[in-house]
This record gives C-alpha cells, structure tokens and sequence, in this order.
C-alpha cells in the first residue's frame, strides 16, 4: 500500500514512511523511534536528525492528550470542496509528543474548547482513504 | 553598530488585482523608480537578486529573463525564495555580497504576479502551502494555520475579536492614504457586525478569523537597492539609510513539531533577538515598524515577539492606539499586509521602502515625527521563516 492512500486527499506518493498507512489499516496510529537514540518522531521520520541513524522502529501514539488549539475552516482548498465546515486542531501528549489533524464530525462546535481533554483514533473514509482524527476522551 | 552598508534606492509599483501586463513590465516599475531614486544606471550595478514565491510564477527562473528586461545583464543574478519574506531574504544576501567586499551595488527585486495563475489553481497551492505529506491531507489552507494560532492566543490572553477588528481598522485608516495600496477603503466597527446584512468583513473564513482579518491577494513589486560605504561616497548619496542589524530564524514546518501555538510565532522572537543584539539596540530604541499583518492576529503576536508589548499584553498597544501614527510606536502605517496588499515575493521590500521613506522624512501623509530607527519583521510561510531588519540614518 503507497502513501497516497494517506489522508482526505495525498499529495504525497512516494515515501520511506508509507508502512504508517499500513498501521492505519490496523487501526493503530504510530510513530517512529530511533533505533539508536531513542529519539522519537511524530509525524514519523525515516531518518534521525538527532544522531543521523536511518534504523528506526514504530511505536504507537499515546491515545489521550490535550486540545491545544484549533479552528473550523468555512472554505476549503481545490480538492476538499465537499467537506466544509470542517474542524482541525493539535493534541499535546504532553510528552514532546503532538499531532495535527481533523476533529471528529460527531464533537459539535460548541463543544470544542483550548485545553480540552481528547482521544485520538484511526479512521476510513467511504473511498478507501485512511486517516486518523481528534475524538472525545 | 556598524553602518557598512546603506539602501540607496527604493521602489514599490501599485499593488494591484490583476496587473495588466506581464512579470517583466511588473517588475520594471518598481525598477524604475528605485533606479531614479538612486539616481544611478545599470553600470554601477555589480548584481541582481530576484525573490518571489515561484508557486506562482509561469516563468521558469526568472532572474535571467527578468535581468535582461531590466538591462542588468550581463551582471551575476539570481533568485531567493523564502515564502512571504523572499525579498527580505534577498536584502540579507545583498548585505552579506557586499559586507564580504564581492560587489557594492546590489539591486533587490521582488516581484509577485498572483493572478498569473486561476483561482482554482491559486486555491490549490495555498492548500499544499505547509507540509504537503502530513497536513495537506487534512485540507489545510493558510488562514486555518494563523486561525490555530488566534484560538491558543485569545484563549491564554483574553484577546477578543474586537481586538483583532481594531487592528483592521487601524491597517484601513492608513491604506486610505497609501496611494500604491490595494485596499483604499475605510473600514467601521458596522463591517464586522454579524447582525449587519452589509458586512462583507464579518463572514467567518477559518474561525476565529473572519474575511476582515485576511490580506488581500495583490499583484505587486518591490525595489530596494544596496550599496557600500564606500560607494554612498563615491555615488553622493543624501539620505542613505544603514542597515543595523539583520536577523533570521527558521522553524519545524509541522504544528505538531513546534512549541504552543499561544506562544506565538517563534521564529519572528529569534529572529528579533539577534537583529537587536546586532543593532545594539533594543524595542524601546525602534520609533516607527513595518510588521507581517498576513492577518489581524499576525499583527498582536508580533507587538510582543519585538518586544513593544510583555507577553500576553500585545492587545493593550491597539487598546490604546498606540500603533497609530501619532502613538508610541507607530506599526504598519502604510496600511500594512492588511490594506496595502501582501504581493507575496514583494512584501518585504515594500516594507522596507516604507520604513526607508520614513527615516528619509518622504513619507508624505503617512509621515511619522522624526524617526531614527525603524524595523521590519518579515513572517515567510506560517511561521516558517522569519527576519527582522533594523534601519537607521
Ligand atoms: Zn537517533
């Protein structure tokens, strides 16, 4: 499976990192660790800038963390036409570790406050696509 | 502070909605009047560097062609990109060609013809605006980026959507008076007003950044033209303005990779703090600024990342107009990214002719009294790029 499977819409087809769709298929959200130093990546990395390794291993993202921010975009750009309104935001792990994403359809807008405590998980989309999103803790 | 090298030329054409002419004759105009106002000709320049964001150019390297239009050859050129802040980029090459003694006279261009390509297509890019592999794919789009920083911000401070609605009609009091901006309209308190059928700035765009608290897409160009010391002699330049201090910073690409959004955009802090140590001054020194107002929260976060508001106190500098022209330190009075138009490539160096005619006294209605110091912060990208640039008589 290529990367281009990766999200509402890729524009990325080719990486060392696609094994992450994969994972997504499994229902697991992960990032990478260096073999060597330990250092860890989310979004995963092929290669560690920290002491240049390129062994990595996959470890899965913690699930509960933050909302540190977010907004609700009203247009969209060429090719997600279809999907406003639409919320995205960043969850702190509060472990050096965040992730960037869509908020889940079934949070209401009126719901989403900073700082809120959220979930995150994989998810399908009807054609095929895979993702993960923010979802209530 | 050293004063080795000097802007000697500065030159903005319109900012406009669809130029009527190609990037050559663009480009030309803001030329033109740089080269009059350095009173110099193509044979005193030793180099030319070009810088504009090349998403939207159709030309393929454009320095080449653009050199020859403008009878630079057959001189070095080449181009930079930083995003936003190409021009800015290009000015610290400049400075750095001619501070190492390879050349004396740099012309800087920056250029952007963002009605060069459709809608569509424009709408298409600015979404692949960030990281293209890991946040593309959730739709992003450049106002949904500064929108995350606005909801961490306002949510730690007690920014409210007055707050950012004042910094758009500060922009708007000044865009009226700046001949070369795009927007020239006034903008009231009535044309925020959801309640208010008229309200055009009012409609939410990425929440909680509505249309009134974007930038207007424009066409445009920039010219500034460097020289060294030596040769502001030799040239018998009047008013030539130093540069006295440069800074620039770079940042993860990523949200998920960079510090809490209510902190602001890190770099434009970084990037202050070596232009100031440079300088040898400080905020306090800086009497007038041109700051990257992409958007109305743009505007807050940098009061306080150049130090002329504590942190999570940048609301109280429009509070008390402090940032008008005639208050303690006057910010984007020439209508800023907001009013007088963000022709991406050729922002930079119009705010550094801004901030040039101001040191000079040339500013005409937009006039600040008597400044000695000014400053330009230049944001490339969502906070992926930043300079700050000090400039003294
Ligand atoms: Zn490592």
């Amino acid at each position: 499976m290529g990367f281009e499977k990766f999200g509402r819409k890729s524009f990325t087809a080719m990486t060392k990192t696609a094994k992450f769709v994969d994972f997504l298929a499994e229902g697991k959200i992960n990032g990478t660790v260096c073999k060597k130093c330990g250092t860890k990546y989310f979004p995963p990395r092929a290669d560690c800038a920290n002491c240049f390794s390129n062994e990595m291993d996959w470890f899965e993202m913690p699930k509960k963390g933050r909302l540190e921010t977010f907004t609700t975009a009203m247009y969209a750009p060429f090719g997600f036409e279809a999907d406003p309104p639409y919320t995205m935001g960043v969850v702190d792990f509060g472990n050096g570790l965040k992730l960037f994403a869509r908020l889940a359809k079934d949070i209401k807008p009126e719901d989403v406050k900073v700082g809120m405590d959220v979930t995150v998980r994989t998810l399908k989309y009807d054609d095929g696509q895979l993702s993960f999103e923010i979802a209530k803790a | 502070m050293a004063k080795d090298v000097a802007v000697i030329g500065v030159g903005q054409s319109h900012f406009v909605r669809g130029y009527e002419g190609s990037i050559r004759e663009l480009a030309f105009e803001a030329f033109r009047e740089a080269m009059q106002d350095a009173g110099i000709t193509q044979k005193q320049v030793d180099a030319s560097i070009f810088c504009s964001a090349p998403e939207y150019d159709k030309q393929r390297s454009p320095a080449g062609v653009l050199a020859e239009y403008l009878g630079l050859i057959p001189q070095p050129t080449f181009y930079v990109e930083t995003v936003c802040s190409s021009s800015s980029t290009g000015v610290k090459i400049g400075y750095g060609l001619i501070k190492s003694g390879l050349h004396d006279v740099i012309v800087v261009l920056g250029f952007q013809k963002m009605s060069e390509i459709t809608s569509a297509e424009s709408q298409e890019r600015m979404g692949r605006g960030a990281d293209i592999q890991w946040e593309a794919p959730f739709g992003t789009m450049m106002p949904a980026y500064y929108a995350l920083y606005a909801q961490a911000y306002m949510a730690k401070n007690g920014l409210t959507h007055d707050d950012l609605m004042n910094v758009r009609v500060k922009a708007a009091t000044y865009g009226q008076i700046n001949e070369r901006a795009v927007y020239r309209k006034g903008v009231k308190p009535e044309d925020f007003d959801p309640k208010n059928p008229e309200a055009k700035l009012a409609a939410p765009v990425a929440l909680p950044l509505r249309v009134g608290d974007c930038c207007a897409n424009a066409d445009g160009s920039s010219c500034i033209i460097l020289a060294s010391k030596k040769k502001v002699k030799e040239l018998g330049i009047k008013k030539p303005v130093y540069i006295l201090g440069l800074g620039a910073a770079s940042e993860a690409v990523n949200m998920a990779a960079r510090p809490d959004c209510a902190q602001g955009i890190k770099v434009a802090k970084v990037a202050a703090d070596v232009a100031y140590k440079m300088a040898g001054a400080g905020p306090q020194d800086i009497d007038v600024a041109e700051v990257h107002d992409c958007f109305t929260i743009a505007e807050i976060m940098a009061y306080e990342a150049l130090g002329f508001a504590p942190v999570g106190e940048g609301k109280q500098l429009i509070r008390e107009k402090a940032t008008y022209r005639e208050g303690k330190i006057p910010v984007n009075v020439d209508g800023g990214l907001l009013s007088k138009g963000h022709p991406i490539g050729a922002t930079g160096g119009s705010q550094i002719r801004t901030i040039v005619l101001q040191l000079r006294g040339e500013a005409g209605p937009m006039q600040v009294k008597d400044p000695e110091i000014g400053l330009v912060h230049n944001i490339g990208g969502v906070g992926l790029y930043g300079n700050v640039t000090i400039f003294g008589r």
